[in-house]
This record gives structure tokens, C-alpha cells and sequence, in this order.
């Protein structure tokens, strides 16, 4: 993923609007509106059976990260070098790889780097993305304009050429750093999005109306512009957590992120590649696993934008 | 027009600094908390501490506010302002070659590539969106809708890999062993990677790789937005005034749906750059992304850095000539 | 105005110059949408002589603009698809005729104004391209010609200062200015027949008062016939010679504008009526017609008028919908009560 702002905004694939000429159902007040466009929502999202499929995916694939146990008994630096690059049998699904390891219990492990990064770094950029996009929007003025020539700076800053330099001279390359980079490069896109959707709501009526009744400018940012905010940012969130799973195998395989005898996708994509033509089994299985992912979040996220916004029913 | 454009460039220079800046703090903040990253470059073996002395003074790592955690080291900045600015100078590697005389033997290699890899990603993806946009909901809209997905969940290193050994080995193997083929194709296009006998067949495969994730990208922003205007008013009363189905989309269509597409691909040419880092190193590409990640490799972060100090001034010149490009496409942002 | 294209027309097979410039009879246009069949039109009829103005009246989303797409021959298909009916120019059914003909009448016999000018025009583009591309893909004329018949044009419709508002882009005009483009690409080619889509809906009441009177003048120095389409009785009183009411997709009632105006004859239009503020009713409360007109997914059986009319009975609720009754001789209602709602009075 060498653009993560292109990939996040470009995947919205609009359906084919069908605009009878239906009259509009009445409108009724902001509350019971969100109310029900999160039910709504969820209803859809249940029914969509690519978002299933996709959830099912990233559930199976967070199990791995979270309790690898469940899923394979062996031990992966269990190796032992005469067994190296077997092919798959019973016992060992995705046989070994080059220092006889099993390879299907590397698999099972080589999930947890990639999801934990991308959590770490996807958590991060929404609270501070978010904060400031916040404070940006509604109060403008100096405020904007300095955290907006912020945003610009990072945003200047192609994501792999930033994230190589980072971490070449940090030199500590681990899943803190990476994650690290991962948040300091890639903040500016949510609040961009929460900047444009807070001036969005900010001259809503009913945001009109609670600061004509004396409420607080946090209590307003809190109940009334925040939940606006909520959709876009989630829709973003989703697709960006598997953007970090990519980018992480991306670093990993170019050297600067994590470092064998780490067990990682990236890794073992990076170690096996020349032995393609051979075992190719060596470079699919981990290819597989990744590719799958963050197809998977991809998909989640489009499904909830399409949920999310009613303009797409 | 014109107070735009100043408007725009006053904008640039605060930007250009910034990023320059962020750079640099990072870079000193690195050193500050790891040290001298002089060190590394000998590996396991300690020094001569006047050898280390040397090469510490040379890449400008002496400074004592390198030693102080946190501070932003404002002195070392304006020198490297003042460098890059003045006397054009980007810092030398460890052979005590000047950056820019690096960046210079790879970047006709780099430029190449990323002809290879724009064109490819304009002209199919601009292709692919328009088809798919102009039949909603049909077949070839939906092929495009999920290809593209397919294409953006794949890593491109993944994707470089796998068609490096697919094509460029395997498929490629076949073509040579069959005789009546021209060397140009067997050995030059289907290589596994960068032949200098073959300074152009050998990127073709390699820069559409480059281009494949920007082109899925394309194409879905070509359709999403050729769909919302094929419904607007304007292009209503392009009907309206009996013109032909060709003008009314060749023209009151298309001309509105290409630019966030061409905003879109000027932006582009700063993330394909960096992809240029991926892909030349898959292909084994001597360009300037191969160059970052060998000397990322070997911890010459002086290096690094001064190709991407290049490599973003490269970047914002581009965007700022998108957002010229812009107004001129679009009139109602120039009188804003 | 050049006839070169006028010959070429002629040659439409079945033209009659004696027939009226417009006549549509029994339209049907449905919406195939994921939700179900919204049927927008559902049997409209009526004719326009020449120099005639008909007004077609009602709210939004009953299917008048839907009307005046399907006579242009510029519904969005899918998901638009026109069912049943024709629509006849001088006696030719443009429903039959070919694309590269059809498209030889628009502009050229029957053009159209849309409501909302800022986005009717293309935005990328120069007024004097949008208009200048009329001369230039219908008359083959050079750009320089066509460009100094757009200012010409852009005289016409009392632009000030036309030879340089020629290059100015639509959002540079102001909502009345815009207007009076859009009248002007309307009238480039010298068209019989002008339908005008709520031409001032979008401005204000004395912008409205000046776009009507120029579409006024225009039309009694060409000797155009105007399909007026708007929900504003106001302004249907002032300009139109012919009303048609339209509900849920149907004409349900038809007649000169004065009668309409002394006795309407259907509920709905007496409602309509009834709504608009008058100066020497003051004081008194206005009566609005009450709920919401049907979604055109699920007409209401009967007539479709039925759940909001202080009317309707048993019979009313029943299919078929009322037949357009004979109210006189140059009059029709779709009422089986039209004598009550008119006596009513």
C-alpha cells in the first residue's frame, strides 16, 4: 500500500442511484434519525453477505493474533534444519520452511505483529486524528490554520518514504516504532475528515439552536457534532486497519520493519521469495494470509460506508 | 488566476519548510536517543576513535546539540536550509560521494519507470473507469468494481513478487526456450528483473506493476465520478440541446468527471515514487528507490535522508502544480 | 433564422404543418426502482396550438417534470421508461422516430428551460461555448460566427454588456442573469415549442416578475407555444391561456385559466386555490389541503385524491379512477363529484 489516503477515499463505489421521483419520507428530529440509521445499518450490514464473509475473516484472523494456542499446538522455533522447505503433509499443513520450522504454526504466530501494529496505530490516529480535526473545524480561525499547515507538512511526506527514513534512523525497530511511524504518517488523513465533517454539522440548526440555549462549546462538540463525525470516521478506521496490516508486511519486506526471528507475514514473504519456482506453497501461504486481511477490511469498510450513508439506499 | 497561483506559492514555502524541519527533528531526535549513528556503519567492529571522529565531523553529526535529548538543533537546520537551498548540496554518502551526484546516475531509471507505470495507470484505468461508469450495475461495471477491490487489498510488494517469479521467471523461461521469439521479448520485457542490455523493455513489466494499486484507484474514482455527472443537470440539458450522444459525454461529461482524476494522478506521481522504492528493489531497478533502501539497508541514514529531502521537494512541486492544474480546469476555484 | 436544418426536417415522415406543434396523449412513464414501481405518469393527455401557453400544475413529484423529460426525449433509462402513449409534433410521434432524428427536434423545434440555471449549465464551460456550440453542431457554423450569434443571443434576453459576458463562466452570473442565458440557449435555434420547467422557482419574487415577462414578450414576438410547468398559481394566472392540474400522475383537471379560476371543479384544485393568501381574505385562517401527496410506489386505489378529500366517498375508493368528465364543452374534470365541488362555490 504505497498510498493509504488514495486507497482510503477512491474505494467508494457508488451503486447505481435510483432516483424515482419518490417523494422523501418526512423528516423527523437528529436523534431518532442517527438512532435508526445505526439500526438501519446494522440490520443491512447482517444481511450483506460479503461484509459477513469479510467479518468472519478478520474474526478468525484477530483469533490468531490474540490466542494463537487455539489454533496450533506446535512451536514455531521448534526447527531444525533438516527438515527444511518439506512440503505440506497432515501433521504439517503448510510443511517447513527454509530452517525447518513448522511452517503453519509461523503462520498462526505471524498474525499477531501485523494486528497488533495495526490496532496500536489505528486506535492513535483516531484519538489525536480526531482530536485535532475536532478542535480544528470548530473552532477555525488560528486554531485551524495552524493545526491545517500541520496536517500539510505530514501530508507532504509520501507514506513509504517517510516511514523508511523514520525508521532507519530510529533504528530500533520493533512493534512499537513501527507502529509509531505508522500513526505519525498517517493522522493527518482523519482529521481531515473529521475537520470537513464538523464545519459540516457546525452550522446545523440544532447546533444553532443548543448554543442558543447556553450549552458549553465541549458539551456541543461532544453531543452534537462528534456523532455526526462518527460514520466517516469509522468507515475510515476499518479500511486504514488493513492498509497498517499491508504497510507493516511492506516495511517488514524492505528491510526496515520488523526483524527475523520475529515471526511475520512480511518476513516470511521476504525470506521465501526466491524459492518460488520450487516450493511455491512457501510464498502463497503467507501471501494468502495477508492479501486476505486486508481484502477483508477493505471490503468491511466499503460495506459500512454504503450502510452508513443513506444516500447509497 | 494570478492571485491564486501567489496565493497558492505562499502556501508552498511555510509547507517546504515544515517538512524540511520534521525531517530534521526526527532525524536529530533519533540520534539524540540512540546515538551516534556513525557506529552502526562499522558493525560489530569498535573504531578507531579518530576514524570515528572523522566520519562523524564529515556527515555533519558533530554537533554537540546532537548529544542534548529533545532539543531541535534550530543551527543545524538553517545550515541544511541554507545547503539544500544555496548550494544545492543534499550531503554525501560514506565514500564521500555527493547525494546529488547519486540521485543523478539513478534517476533516469527511476523517470522511466514512473512514465511507464503513469501512462499505464492513465490511460487503462481512465479506460476502465469510463466503461464501467457509463453502464452502471451491468456486467463490466461490476468486473471493474471487484478487480480494483482485489488490486488495492494486494500489497505491491506481494504483487511485485509474485508476477517477478510468475512472469519474468516462469513465463519467461517458456518464451526463451522458444527460438523463433526476439531477444527483446523473451530476455528483455520477460526478465525477471532490470537488464541493462534492455534499458526500456526490461521496465515495462516492473512500472506496471508500479502503476497497478494507482490504477485500480483510477479507475474506481473514473467511474464513481463519471456516474454522479452523467446524472447532472448540466448534462440533461447537453440532451436537451439535441446534441449527439458522443459530445454530450465526450464532452459536457467527461470533461467534468477528469478532474478529480487528474488531480487524482498528479498527486500520484509523489506516492509512485515512493512505491519506486518497492518495485525497483523487487526488480532490482539501480534507481532511486533502490538506492534509499540499500543505504536504509546498510544504516547510511545520511543518504536516506538527503534523497528524500529531494524526493519531497519533487512531491510539493508536484501538488502545487495539481492545484494550478486544478484552477485551470475548473474555473469556479480560480475566481474563489 | 437559417433553414438549412428546417428543410432537413421537413422530410420527417408524416409531418403535417397544419397538426399542432404539440400533442400528448395517454403518456405512461414508470421508475424501475429497487423499491418497487414508482408510476410517475399515468395516462397524461393534452395539445398546444401554436402560440398557446398551457400551464401543467401541481406539486413536486407529481409528475410534471417527469412529463416534460419524456416530451424532450432526455429521461434517465434506466431507471425512466415511458410505457404507453405518444407524444405527436405536427402529427409525427417522436416516440417512434429514431435517435439521430429525435435529437434533430430538440432544440431545434422544441427546447427547454430548466429550473435551477447555476447547475443546468455546465460549469467548466464559457456561456458563450454553451451557447455558440447550438450554432456550431446544428448550423455548422465556425466558432467565430457561432460566438457572435451568442452575443447577439445574450442582447436578446437584455443581458447588459454581452460582448464581454460572452466569456464569463456560469457562476459569475447572478440567478436572474443565469435565467435569462438559459432562456436565450432555449430560443438559439427558433424552436415552436418551449417548455419551461419552473423557470423561477429558484429566484426572487422580482426577479420571478422580470424572467416571466421577458419569456412573455419572446413568446408573442416568435409566436412560440410554452408548455409552462409549476406548482405557483400565481404565476399560472398572469401568462397561461390553458391549465392542466396534474395529481399522483394524472391530469385531473383541465380547462381555460379563467374558468379554473371562478369554479374549480376538482377538489384538489379548489384545495390548491384555497391555499394561496389573499389580500381580501385577511384575517381569515388559510386553508391548506391536508397529509401528503402518495408516494408514486403505492397510489392509493380509486382516485388517487381519495385519503385527502373532504369529498370522497365509497365510490372513490373503489378502481376505477374517475374518467375525466365533461365539465363543458372546453373543460374536463377527473371528479365523480365535480358538480358539488364546483357548485360549492
Amino acid at each position: 500500500m504505497s498510498d493509504l489516503t488514495s486507497a482510503g477515499t477512491a474505494i467508494g463505489g457508488a451503486p447505481v442511484g435510483a432516483e424515482g421521483p419518490v417523494p422523501d419520507a418526512p423528516a423527523t428530529g437528529g436523534k431518532e434519525r442517527s438512532a435508526s440509521l445505526w439500526a438501519d445499518a446494522r440490520r443491512q450490514l447482517v444481511r450483506d453477505p460479503v461484509f459477513m464473509l469479510a467479518f468472519v475473516y478478520v474474526l478468525v484472523v484477530g483469533s490468531m493474533a490474540a490466542f494463537p494456542t487455539l489454533w496450533t499446538s506446535q512451536d514455531p522455533r521448534n526447527c531444525s534444519t533438516d527438515r527444511s522447505r518439506l512440503a505440506p503433509s497432515g501433521d504439517h499443513p503448510f510443511g517447513f520452511n527454509i530452517l525447518g520450522c513448522d511452517y503453519y504454526s509461523h503462520a498462526i504466530y505471524g498474525a499477531r505483529p501485523s494486528i497488533v501494529i495495526a490496532i496500536m496505530a489505528t486506535g492513535a490516529i483516531v484519538v489525536v486524528g480526531g482530536a485535532l480535526g475536532l478542535l480544528a473545524g470548530y473552532y477555525g480561525g488560528w486554531v485551524d490554520t495552524i493545526i491545517s499547515r500541520l496536517m500539510d507538512i505530514f501530508f507532504s511526506l509520501p507514506f513509504l518514504l517517510g516511514a523508511i527514513v523514520f525508521l532507519t534512523v530510529i533504528k530500533r525497530q520493533n512493534i512499537l516504532t513501527i507502529a509509531l511511524v505508522l500513526f505519525l504518517l498517517s493522522w493527518p488523513t482523519i482529521a481531515r475528515i473529521i475537520r470537513g465533517s464538523v464545519i459540516s454539522s457546525k452550522d446545523l440548526d440544532y447546533v444553532h439552536a443548543a448554543k442558543a440555549v447556553g450549552a458549553s462549546n465541549g458539551r456541543i462538540m461532544w453531543r452534537h457534532i462528534l456523532p455526526n463525525a462518527i460514520a466517516p470516521m469509522l468507515v475510515y478506521a476499518t479500511i486504514v486497519l488493513g492498509a497498517f496490516v499491508a504497510a507493516e508486511a511492506t516495511l517488514t519486506f524492505l528491510g526496515v520493519g520488523l526483524q527475523p526471528p520475529e515471526e511475520s507475514w512480511g518476513i516470511m514473504i521476504s525470506d521465501h521469495q526466491v524459492y518460488f519456482l520450487e516450493d511455491p506453497w512457501l510464498l502463497l501461504f503467507p501471501c494468502g494470509l495477508l492479501v486476505g486481511t486486508v481484502l477483508s477490511f477493505i471490503l468491511m469498510g466499503d460495506a459500512l460506508r454504503d450502510a452508513l450513508d443513506p444516500k447509497f439506499r | 488566476m494570478g492571485r491564486y497561483v501567489i496565493r497558492r506559492l505562499l502556501q508552498f514555502i511555510p509547507t517546504v519548510l515544515g517538512t524540511m524541519f520534521l525531517l530534521h527533528y526526527m532525524t536529530s531526535l533519533a540520534i539524540q536517543f540512540s546515538g551516534n549513528p556513525v557506529r552502526a556503519l562499522f558493525g560489530d567492529r569498535t573504531p578507531p576513535p579518530a576514524l570515528l571522529e572523522a566520519v562523524t565531523e564529515r556527515l555533519g553529526y558533530a554537533d554537540p546539540c546532537l548529544d542534548q535529548r529533545g532539543n531541535p538543533c534550530f543551527g543545524l537546520f538553517f545550515d541544511r536550509v541554507a545547503d539544500v537551498f544555496l548550494r544545492f548540496d543534499f550531503g554525501i554518502n560514506l565514500r564521500q560521494r555527493e547525494v546529488t551526484e547519486l540521485v543523478a546516475d539513478a534517476i533516469p531509471f527511476t523517470l522511466k519507470l514512473l512514465v511507464i507505470a503513469m501512462v499505464f495507470e492513465a490511460v487503462v484505468g481512465i479506460a476502465a473507469g469510463v466503461w464501467a461508469g457509463l453502464r452502471g450495475g451491468s456486467f463490466a461495471d461490476n468486473l471493474v468494481k471487484i478487480s480494483t477491490v482485489f488490486v488495492i487489498s494486494v500489497p505491491i510488494f506481494v504483487l511485485g513478487v509474485v508476477v517477478r517469479e510468475f512472469v519474468g521467471v516462469k513465463f519467461g523461461n517458456v518464451l526463451r526456450d522458444q527460438a523463433w521469439i526476439p531477444e527483446v521479448i523473451s530476455n528483455g520485457m520477460f526478465s525477471p528483473g532490470f537488464k541493462p542490455d534492455y534499458p526500456f523493455a526490461s521496465l515495462i513489466i516492473p512500472g506496471m506493476v508500479l502503476g497497478a494499486v494507482s490504477l485500480a484507484t483510477t479507475a474506481r474514482l473514473t467511474r464513481t465520478s463519471i456516474m454522479e455527472n452523467i446524472r447532472a443537470d448540466y448534462v440533461r440539458t447537453a440532451r436537451a440541446k439535441g446534441l449527439a450522444n458522443k459530445r454530450v459525454i465526450g464532452v459536457h461529461t467527461l470533461r467534468n468527471s477528469l478532474i478529480p482524476v487528474i488531480t487524482f494522478l498528479g498527486v500520484d506521481i509523489g506516492a509512485a515514487m515512493a512505491g519506486a522504492v518497492v518495485t525497483e528493489t523487487i526488480f532490482n531497478v539501480p534507481g532511486i528507490g533502490r538506492l534509499v533502501t540499500l543505504s536504509a539497508r546498510t544504516g547510511e541514514s545520511s543518504v536516506v535522508i538527503g534523497v528524500v529531502t529531494m524526493l519531497v521537494l519533487v512531491v510539493l512541486v508536484a501538488n502545487l502544480l495539481v492545484d494550478i492544474l486544478y484552477a485551470v480546469l475548473d474555473p469556479r476555484i480560480r475566481y474563489e | 433564422m437559417s433553414t438549412d436544418v428546417n428543410v432537413k426536417l421537413d422530410a420527417l415522415p408524416g409531418l403535417d404543418p397544419n397538426a399542432m406543434p404539440l400533442q400528448v396523449k395517454d403518456l405512461h412513464v414508470e421508475f424501475r426502482t429497487r423499491n418497487g414501481i414508482a408510476h410517475a405518469v399515468n395516462g397524461v393527455s393534452f395539445d398546444l396550438r401554436p402560440g398557446e401557453t398551457r400551464a401543467i400544475l401541481g406539486e413536486s413529484g407529481c409528475g410534471k417534470s417527469v412529463t416534460a423529460q419524456a416530451i424532450m426525449g432526455i429521461l434517465d433509462s434506466p431507471p425512466g421508461f415511458i410505457t404507453g402513449g405518444e407524444i405527436l409534433y405536427r402529427g409525427v410521434d417522436l416516440l417512434k422516430l429514431p435517435e439521430a432524428q429525435r435529437r434533430k427536434v430538440r432544440a431545434n423545434r422544441i427546447a427547454m428551460i430548466f429550473q435551477d440555471a447555476l447547475s443546468a449549465l455546465n460549469p467548466v464551460f464559457t456561456v458563450g461555448f454553451q451557447l455558440g456550440e447550438l450554432f456550431r453542431k446544428h448550423r455548422g457554423m465556425s466558432r467565430k460566427d457561432g460566438k457572435a450569434r451568442a452575443v447577439e443571443l445574450l442582447d436578446l434576453v437584455k443581458i447588459p454588456a454581452a460582448k464581454q459576458r460572452v466569456n464569463d463562466y456560469p457562476h459569475q452570473f447572478s440567478g436572474g442573469m443565469r435565467q435569462r442565458v438559459m432562456i436565450a440557449m432555449a430560443l438559439a435555434l427558433d424552436p415552436e415549442v418551449l417548455i419551461a420547467d419552473e423557470p423561477t422557482t429558484a429566484l426572487d419574487v422580482t426577479v420571478q416578475a422580470q424572467i416571466m415577462s421577458l419569456l412573455a414578450e419572446l413568446q408573442r414576438e416568435r409566436n412560440m407555444s410554452l408548455v409552462l410547468i409549476t406548482h405557483d398559481m400565481g404565476v399560472v394566472a398572469d401568462v397561461a391561456d390553458r391549465i392542466s392540474v396534474m395529481y399522483a400522475g394524472r391530469v385531473i383537471e383541465e380547462a381555460p385559466v379563467d374558468d379554473i379560476y371562478a369554479s374549480p371543479a376538482h377538489p384538489y384544485t379548489k384545495g390548491l386555490l384555497e391555499s394561496i393568501p389573499r389580500l381580501d381574505l385577511k384575517g381569515q385562517e388559510l386553508s391548506a389541503i391536508k397529509g401528503l401527496p402518495p408516494a408514486l410506489t403505492n397510489i392509493p386505489k380509486g382516485c388517487a385524491f381519495n385519503p385527502r378529500c373532504r369529498y370522497a366517498q365509497d365510490v372513490c375508493r373503489q378502481d376505477p379512477a374517475p374518467p375525466l368528465y365533461q365539465v363543458s364543452p372546453v373543460r374536463t374534470a377527473a371528479c365523480h363529484f365535480w358538480k358539488e365541488v364546483k357548485g360549492d362555490v
